[in-house]
């Protein structure tokens, strides 16, 4: 029963905000698909810093290559020239499908995030978050101004928009049970042995290198596919997948509670859909029959200063860390003085 | 390198050591704060941003040059005290990704609210303009700024110096900063020294924002923000726990990005960050604890 309710909790989430997304009208259905593959994207995050307790700012370069990788081969070949003009020969007619591009962009991810996790594995600390902002500075940079292998600073147009409501929900599902599967296996287990207690998980035979190094490569799928997922949803640029959006997603998961898979999905829903309906209200959008209509750049201010009071008020986060149960829900009263947890 | 060595102007070693001072100053206002709080500030570039839109008003306001720099050290001031009572304080005693998430919502507000109080475009800070014209010294034309820049950055290192080993606070900030816990036992006051560490940190970020407005005076958003991450790189390389390693992680990070981009040539030179940080990968792996730090981490590090 316990175990149902830490998958399923997350899952119904995901499904919920696609039922939702569907209800809509495709301008709002546009929000609820950019929160799904930020949903995504968070989880992939979740699977290396929730379970090792390393920090990573590197993750959104394997965003960015996932999208470059689902992107070059979608876009249609006679579209090629035109916004790709610097493209390498072998890729001018290289085309798949839309799930074969998923697939490679998952691929590209998990063998990016393996090879820059050789090195950088053994580091920790302030060490391994400085070499994986490393990692980002050097990924932007190259897909930036390297335009042999995609659009370098032009926006990714004409790759064929298939991330409607259902592949979002579904790669979200995908991103949410493969580290569900991961936490519960033995790799996981070691893992977050590693993160309570490194030196009693050593001796006890565990290796912290080689479970950090599978959890980063791991993630990293994650974060490849997320990226398929987002060049498929709009014309994405290298400028969106930079800073601004390293420090939304490591934010979503800080807030919802680094320590749980229900902590990713809840910090990235919560922080995506606010996000979301403030930015709306500042087209002007009826709620309940009261007309909003905020000034624009009201959403990025109210989010910023939410997530430092969410992080002052509740520093473990919104679920705090813990896995939905049901017995737990029952009674609740274990840890003292916890405020209520939002989800 | 060597081939780099050779072409290279006066004018690009007199560049690299003078953003080599300004990054040595922003270090030490990083690492001052880090080695007592454990936190790293990623909110420091938003300040020296606020210092520069200081500096920029208040030279389209037509004020003197003197009265924009007092201005740009009320406001990076101000900000900084509000900074640390309002986040760092009740924050202290978390773990140090809660605070550095917390500094990123920092960041990120007061970028925003710079962009829709100030908008995306920017503004030019031309007061202290006639600082950019060259000195002739020897028959090699040299930026003024660039002597002024060494010359602060050096000075303001030295009253650093004097004040961490001469004063008592001194004394306190760096027993505080080699263990905190134990200082606190032996009557160190936590909020004193944590309070002059941020004041300092503040100072040297007003003092910064001078020096990076005179050098760039184009005062957008993003002002100072890729200085900071290349700092912060520098401040990892060199050593986060003392402030001499981290100084002079700062200010190798930013010798070395000076003359990569004054002798790179055009066609690579877009590739600068690629360079930099791929060297500060390689140095992270050989050496994690950090180029200029000196002993053994245990055996088993703690994340």
């Amino acid at each position: 029963m316990r175990r149902a309710a830490e998958l399923g909790g997350p899952a119904a989430l995901v499904l919920a905000t696609a039922l939702l997304g569907l209800a809509v009208t495709s301008s709002l259905q546009t929000y609820f698909l950019d929160t799904l593959v930020k949903v995504a994207i968070v989880v992939g995050l979740y699977v290396f810093i929730g379970n090792s307790g390393v920090l990573s700012f590197g993750h959104i370069s394997f965003v960015a290559l996932g999208a470059w990788t689902a992107g070059v081969l979608t876009v249609p070949a006679t579209e090629k020239p035109a916004i790709m003009p610097g493209l390498a020969h072998f890729l001018l007619h290289a085309h798949v499908g839309n799930v074969a591009s998923l697939a490679l962009a998952a691929a590209a991810g998990f063998v990016f995030a393996f090879l820059v996790g050789l090195p950088l594995m053994r580091l920790s600390g302030l060490a391994a978050g400085i070499a994986t902002f490393g990692v980002l500075e050097i990924t932007n940079n190259v897909l930036r101004y390297y335009d042999k292998i995609g659009p370098g600073l032009n926006a990714f147009s004409s790759v064929p928009q298939t991330t409607g409501i259902w592949q979002a929900a579904i790669g979200a599902l995908v991103c949410v049970a493969l580290a569900f599967a991961y936490q519960r296996s033995r790799f996981g287990r070691m893992l977050r042995a590693t993160r309570e207690d490194p030196a009693a998980a050593s001796a006890a035979g565990i290796s912290i290198y080689r479970q950090r190094l599978l959890a980063f490569a791991l993630s990293g799928a994650l974060a490849g596919l997320a990226g398929g997922l987002y060049v498929h949803l709009l014309p994405i640029e290298i400028d969106s997948l930079y800073l601004d959006l390293t420090f939304l997603t490591l934010a979503m998961l800080v807030v919802g509670g680094s320590g749980s898979l229900l902590g990713a999905v809840v910090g990235a829903l919560a922080i995506g859909g606010l996000d979301s309906f403030l930015s709306a209200s500042e087209n002007g959008v009826d709620v309940v029959g009261i007309h909003l209509d905020l000034p624009t750049g009201t959403a990025v201010i109210v989010v910023g200063a939410l997530m430092a009071i969410v992080l002052v008020l509740r520093p473990s986060g919104l679920s705090g860390g813990r896995e939905l149960s049901l017995p737990r829900l029952r009674r609740r009263a274990q840890r003292p003085a916890a405020t209520e947890p939002a989800a | 390198m060597t081939l780099a060595f050779l072409n290279l102007s006066w004018q690009t070693l007199a560049d690299a050591l003078a953003l080599g001072g300004v990054y040595a100053l922003m270090a030490v206002g990083i690492g001052l704060v880090f080695g007592i709080l454990r936190l790293v500030n990623f909110a420091y570039g938003q300040l020296v941003m606020a210092g520069a839109y200081a500096l920029a008003y208040s030279s389209t306001w037509g004020w003197p040059s003197w009265a924009g720099i007092l201005l740009c050290f009320g406001v990076v001031l101000a900000l900084t005290i509000a900074m640390d009572r309002l986040v760092f304080r009740p924050l202290r005693t978390q773990s140090p990704a809660v605070m550095l998430v917390a500094t990123f919502a920092v960041a990120f507000l007061l970028q925003n609210i710079a962009v829709l109080s100030f908008g995306q475009l920017g503004t030019i800070a031309s007061a202290l303009a006639p600082l950019n014209q060259p000195w002739i010294i020897g028959g090699v034309a040299v930026r003024k700024i660039a002597v002024v820049s060494v010359v602060v950055a050096a000075a303001c290192l030295a009253l650093l110096q004097l004040l961490l080993t001469r004063t008592s606070v001194g004394l306190q900030m760096r027993a505080a900063s080699m263990d905190f816990r134990t200082a606190r036992i032996l009557g160190v006051r936590a909020n004193r020294v944590i309070g002059a560490a941020v004041l300092v940190s503040g100072l040297l970020a007003a003092v910064v924002a001078v020096m990076l407005t005179v050098q760039n005076p184009l005062v957008t958003p993003t002002f100072a923000l890729d200085d900071t991450i290349v700092v912060l790189a520098g401040v990892v390389l060199g050593g986060l726990n003392r402030p001499v390693p981290a100084t002079l992680g700062g200010f190798s990070i930013g010798f070395a990005s000076g003359l990569l981009g004054g002798t790179l040539p055009t066609n690579q030179s877009q590739y600068l960050p690629t360079f930099l940080f791929a060297a500060v990968i390689l140095v992270l792996l050989v050496r994690p604890n950090g180029l200029f730090a000196r002993g053994r981490a245990g055996a088993v590090e703690r994340v």
